[in-house]
């Protein structure tokens, strides 16, 4: 009984460490999406390239895609960047480009140095509608299913494993369906 | 240019005549929310650029007649409740609401535990009469201040 009492005090340590332990291994900057499990929220937007052209949700309509949230000022979007160039190479999946708060000149030749992996580019100049799709930290990546709903969302740059482990996987898995 | 004068002037009295109320609820509203980016200050505190996006869409939100909630709803469907200081109370947040209570009076059960077994203990030892052991105690004091120094 005396020993069983000893004991207490290392198992409240234990629990206090797993605890710890578990929360070191979480990002606080990553902030579950409500969004996830939701249609998309409706935009209609001016394309980067055509001005006079617009895109709205609805026309993705049908297939998988994915909405990368970029834009020329945004540091950490560099380095994601190859490896959406590299996935535009690849054919798998149209990936539409948000330019968020940007200088539309700006956004142009940042793409034209850098490689321009979308299918094409939407101006946010305000950020209207990042807000509207909970968008806070740039670069941001959601994948979109058939149905217009969004099914994953990538908070910060894409890396070889989210890509490899998660979205890919994710989006061929939505192309079957 | 005396148009573009008195537009300029117009602009300033509109603005000079900002709804004080207005502002007194925003900035209450706004020390209630969380800014995503900073995450350690409000949407008030924070020169973020998406709080101040955040602030002029509440701005708009308010002007526009929507109520606290309603606002409140508005940013945690974007968000989720992380944007909110005061977590709602669901299922998700009881040990969060309720944890700390539940500590407390757990922490009540063994102090009064302690407390009682004290007790006990001195009822024990008040009731075997400790009078001759503290008398001899107090002879044998008395003995050692009595011995000559040696």
């Amino acid at each position: 009984m005396k020993s069983l009492r000893l004991l207490v005090p290392l198992a409240i340590f234990v629990v206090i460490v797993a605890f710890l332990w578990a929360g070191l291994s979480r990002d606080p900057h990553e902030v579950p999406s409500p969004l996830v499990g939701k249609p998309a929220p409706a935009f209609q937007l001016a394309q980067l390239h055509a001005p006079d052209k617009q895109l709205s949700a609805a026309d993705m309509q049908g297939q998988v895609w994915l909405l990368n949230v970029w834009a020329s000022w945004c540091v950490s979007c560099r380095i994601e960047h190859p490896l959406l160039v590299e996935l535009a190479k690849a054919n798998v999946v149209p990936v539409i480009g948000l330019n968020y708060k940007d200088k539309t000149d700006e956004g142009k030749r940042w793409l034209a140095q850098n490689g321009d992996p979308y299918k094409l580019s939407i101006v946010d100049g305000d950020g209207r509608v990042g807000i509207d799709w909970g968008v806070y930290g740039v670069p941001e990546t959601f994948v979109i299913d058939k149905r217009g709903i969004i099914r994953y969302k990538q908070i910060g740059p894409i890396t070889v494993e989210a890509l490899q482990q998660k979205i890919l996987p994710l989006v061929r898995e939505l192309q079957k369906a | 240019m005396k148009r573009l004068l008195a537009a300029a002037l117009l602009a300033l009295v509109v603005c000079a005549q900002a709804d004080p109320a207005l502002d007194a609820r925003l900035k209450q509203l706004e020390e209630e929310l969380r800014c995503l980016v900073c995450q350690n200050q409000s949407l008030a505190d924070s020169s973020a650029p998406l709080a101040e996006d955040l602030r002029r869409e509440v701005r708009q939100l308010a002007v526009a007649g929507k109520s606290d909630d309603e606002i409140k709803q508005y940013l945690v469907a974007r968000y989720g409740d992380f944007v909110l200081y005061r977590p709602p109370v669901k299922r998700t947040t009881w040990l969060l609401w309720f944890g700390p209570f539940v500590l407390l009076a757990a922490g009540g059960v063994i102090w009064w535990l302690i407390a009682r077994r004290r007790g006990r203990k001195r009822d024990d030892d008040e009731a075997t009469p400790a009078e001759d052991g503290i008398d001899a105690s107090v002879e044998k004091a008395r003995e050692l201040l009595d011995r000559p120094e040696v």
